[in-house]
């Protein structure tokens, strides 16, 4: 099958794909029926009990942020479905792909409806974890899985950090639910914790949303297919780090620390990423770092205050996830038609696309800012609200107009080029349309950014309105959206942006050259990303080179002396010396079986003959069966005679292959061997001591005694207590009896040539 | 090893040694013994004739069943002897009883899922040790 001709490939994908773009519908068209309740001022909230003992329950919440998140998620996720059924049609994989869309989907409504610390902490981590996958879709190649990968540390490393600031959050607000911690004002501003939980989820926060430095990971995971790319990393899951922010910003926000924080990482990956956008040649890459720059932006309005910059939050959210969508997606078109997304080879391509190139102007139009789109207003608004910055005008007005001009130019690179110039050169395949499913979606979307740009009212009172209320804390601050607002200083900074922007479009070309020759000087964070990870694969070798040089004896050695150093190390420092017990009473075969075990002992120790050794040891083991028959415990004694027998006959076994004891040109570690074992049984037998020095406590020896018949109908304590009172423990150490077994037997299948015939030509280095 | 003085007697001693486990396997409950003694026991009885015989002699009085597969069905039968308890509503692994024939002073003939966990630990036993103790004598 030639996946390069177009016309061949199916209009379909199969019944999954079709039945996930319904689920997204229906859900969405649930979602939408929470819109009256929401827009009237009221908020719904749903919960179960799931872990009750540490607080922690499955409670969903339902305003004006979650709700716009949800219609955000469920709305783009069935255009996306729809596209995704087509683009990916024929694919190898194509079930379990919609499986793992799906999967983040449901993921994702979690994250941004949970009302539950701990629940939103556990569906954070499953978009990590299916957004891994989705990158990772196109695992052949080596570029994928190391996107993957670097993904999942980056954001997976951050996790780590949120998890351990929501934690503290809980801890310092006595509760887990997300409402009742808002509801507490300042509980947690005034906490002495703050500054550690701002940085931890900030941390999460930051990697999620790929905020500079951690900026690198999100170009990266364009390696996904585009409906992925225009999904997860563009519309939905990136702005997870934005949500938890806004969620969170009614209790943290509002401080010098959160002010500046939040205004200098975006401020940065503002500017930064809408430069390196003008670099890119590859399209999609391009539309990457404009979503950076996008991330930026949110994240600089949130550290901000008042009622403009809010408005413009979620305002700007609500456009950027549409146009955006909409222009990954006629991405994918284009390089569906052409088989090409380099924006030097694309040209003239209005004449046989001329759908893509409707929706990509409408969304490009947008995105460049210009009435009468939403795009247009959301920037208006943002520079109302930069104007008012608790922290320094210039430099929060300064960025956004700089990434705002840079928008423009790309937008017209992104849209404009590819389709209006005249064709360049030819392109890997002759341009065609792409099919009625995979217009759908950026059409659609690109149509929105136009009716609310024109009927700003339809997100007003809905979403917009609510959201605000509810990330400020009252009424009266949302402000309205309206194309035009008089002669004010916005307008006039909207218009120096199409100017500065129109001048960047026209110069790009050698702007991009002068970028790329810069490109060599300037730190590059993901190279930085591929040394970091050789150094630490460095340090693990080094370490396991050091701790496990894979000789026995060393092992051995470092064990016991770190027994020793424990042990006599907390009997000094305790100062427990016990006196000797009385011997007096001490029947004389007794001394008899201990000058046995010492006898045994010694000769083990100095004999030079393994097989001696090996009895002699297996003296010692008899003796202290003995030991417990004298003392009255017989099922301890039979075990303890099984298991010395088994242990002579597997060590012999194992012992008649190995060499001598007296290896050649092995140093003579013999005398620091004696010390330690002096020491090791000198601190076991004063331990031993000082336990007899503490009266026993023989209230649970009674317990069984009586228990045993009454309850468990058995004489034999010993018995009882295993297979009845702590059955549970006996069943946990079977089962590490049958681990280890299974181990040990994989072992000693995996190391030796299986070679039945010739069992006795095993390496002799092997068996040491 | 080849010596026909063992190999004679192990015939016998390691049918006997296997009896006397399922003996202390099964009066374990009130007198010395119990599944873990018992697997132990049994053990020593094939690890003998693996020793005197062969391992592939040893393995065919198994009928040729890897001993990993008796460790793992033990553990199985310890986890449904466990579960048993669900049908009476009690906790898991909470002994159930049942006793024949039970009169005033008598308590007749006691069955109960104790013992079928006591079982499951022989097997586990019994069925570890063998695993290792065969590959290593197939191995070395």
């Amino acid at each position: 099958m030639s996946a390069d001709v177009v016309g061949d490939k199916p209009l379909s994908g199969g019944a999954s794909g079709v039945l996930c773009a319904l689920i997204s519908a229906a859900l969405f068209a649930f979602f939408a029926s929470f819109l009256p309740q929401i827009t009237a001022g009221e908020t719904v909230r749903l919960a179960w009990d799931w872990v009750p003992s540490l607080g922690i329950a499955l409670s969903f919440l339902i305003d004006g942020l979650s709700l716009t998140f949800a219609l955000l998620i469920s709305g783009i996720g069935a255009l996306v479905f729809l596209y995704a059924n087509t683009y990916l049609a024929g694919y190898l994989h194509f079930d379990r792909f919609m499986m793992f869309l799906m999967s983040f989907m449901l993921a994702m409504l979690g994250l941004v409806l949970a009302d539950n610390l701990i629940a939103l902490f556990v569906f954070w981590e499953l978009t990590t974890i299916t957004s891994y996958l989705l990158i990772g879709f196109g695992h052949e190649t080596k570029n994928g899985r190391r996107s993957a990968l670097q993904a999942l540390f980056v954001t997976g490393a951050g996790a780590l950090a949120l998890l351990a600031g929501l934690i503290l959050i809980g801890t310092v607000a006595g509760s887990f639910e997300i409402s009742e911690i808002l509801a507490q004002g300042d509980v947690l501003r005034d906490s002495p914790l703050y500054i550690p939980i701002l940085i931890l989820v900030l941390a999460g926060a930051f990697t999620k949303s790929a905020q500079f430095p951690f900026h690198f990971w999100l170009p990266n995971a364009m390696a996904a297919p585009t409906p992925v790319s225009a999904f997860l990393h563009s519309a939905t899951m990136v702005k997870a780090g934005v949500y938890l922010m806004a969620r969170l910003y009614p209790g943290l926000s509002g401080t010098e620390a959160w002010i500046w924080t939040l205004t200098i990482a975006g401020d940065f990956t503002t500017v930064f990423a809408s430069i390196l956008a003008l670099k890119q040649t590859d399209l999609k890459q391009t539309l990457a770092y404009t979503t950076l720059m996008a991330l930026g932006t949110l994240t600089l309005i949130l550290g901000q205050a008042g009622g403009y910059a809010m408005t413009a939050f979620v305002t700007f959210l609500i456009t950027h996830s549409l146009y955006k969508a909409s222009l990954f997606l006629m991405i994918g078109c284009v390089d569906y038609g052409t088989g090409t997304r380099e924006a030097n080879i694309l040209g003239g391509l209005a004449k046989a696309m001329p759908i893509t190139a409707l929706a990509a102007g409408l969304a490009a139009l947008s995105m460049a800012g210009l009435p009468p789109f939403v795009g247009f207003i959301a920037k208006e608004l943002a520079y109302a609200g930069s104007l008012e910055v608790p922290s320094n005008v210039y430099l929060v007005a300064g960025a956004a107009l700089a990434a705002n001009a840079l928008m423009f130019a790309v937008a017209g690179i992104v849209a404009f080029k590819p389709f209006w110039r005249p064709a360049q050169m030819e392109t890997p395949r002759s341009p065609k349309e792409a099919r009625w499913p995979m217009l759908a979606g950026p059409v659609i979307l690109a149509v929105l950014g136009l009716i609310f740009g024109l009927a700003p009212g339809l997100i007003q009172e809905s979403l917009i309105n609510p959201t605000v209320n509810g990330l400020m804390g009252s009424a009266s601050d949302p402000r309205e959206l309206k194309l035009w607002a008089g002669f004010n200083v916005p307008l006039y900074l909207s218009l120096a942006t199409f100017g500065l922007g129109f001048v960047l479009y026209v110069v790009h070309p050698r702007l991009r050259g002068a970028l790329t020759a810069s490109d060599a000087i300037l730190p590059n964070f993901d190279r930085g990303w591929d040394r970091f990870l050789e150094g630490l694969k460095g340090l693990a070798a080094w370490q396991t080179r050091v701790i496990q040089p894979g000789v026995l004896r060393h092992y051995i050695f470092a064990t016991f002396v770190v027994v020793l150093a424990a042990i006599g190390g907390s009997l000094i420092l305790k100062e427990v010396f016990p006196g000797l017990p009385d011997f007096s009473t001490f029947a004389w075969q007794n001394f008899a079986l201990i000058a046995l075990m010492v006898a045994g002992s010694i000769l083990t120790a100095a004999t030079r003959s393994s097989i001696t050794a090996m009895v002699a040891l297996g003296v010692v083991g008899i003796g202290v069966a003995i030991l417990f028959i004298v003392f009255s415990a017989p099922d301890v004694a039979i075990t303890q005679l099984m298991v010395e027998t088994l242990v002579v006959v597997l060590v012999a076994v194992a012992l008649l292959r190995l060499p001598s004891l007296r290896l050649q040109g092995v140093p003579n570690w013999r005398p620091l061997d004696a010390l330690l074992a002096v020491g090791v049984g000198t601190s076991v037998t004063v331990v031993l001591l000082a336990v007899l020095d503490t009266p026993l406590d023989l209230s649970l020896t009674s317990f069984y005694e009586t228990a045993s018949w009454t309850e468990a109908f058995g004489r034999n304590i010993v018995n009882v207590i295993l297979v009845d009172f702590r059955a549970l423990d006996t069943f946990g150490e079977i089962a590490v009896v049958v681990i280890a077994a299974l181990s040990a037997y994989a072992l000693l299948r995996t190391t030796n040539d299986p070679d039945p015939d010739h069992p006795g030509e095993t390496p002799e280095g092997d068996a040491r | 090893m080849n010596s026909i003085i063992l190999r004679a007697g192990t015939r016998y001693l390691a049918g006997v040694l296997l009896l006397f486990s399922i003996y202390m396997l099964i009066r374990g409950h009130n007198e010395p013994g119990g599944g873990f003694i018992g697997g132990l026991i049994g053990s020593t009885g094939f690890v003998l004739y693996a020793i005197a015989c062969s391992v592939g002699e040893a393995r065919a009085a198994l009928r040729n069943v890897p001993p990993q597969n008796i460790a793992m069905a033990g553990l199985g039968i310890a986890l449904l002897a466990g579960l048993g308890a669900a049908l009476a509503g009690d906790a898991l692994f909470t002994g159930q009883w049942y006793f024949i024939n039970e009169t005033e002073d008598d308590k007749g003939i006691p069955l109960s899922t104790v013992l079928i966990f006591d079982i499951g630990v022989y097997l586990v036993v019994f069925g570890s040790i063998l695993s290792l103790v065969f590959a290593m004598e197939e191995e070395i």
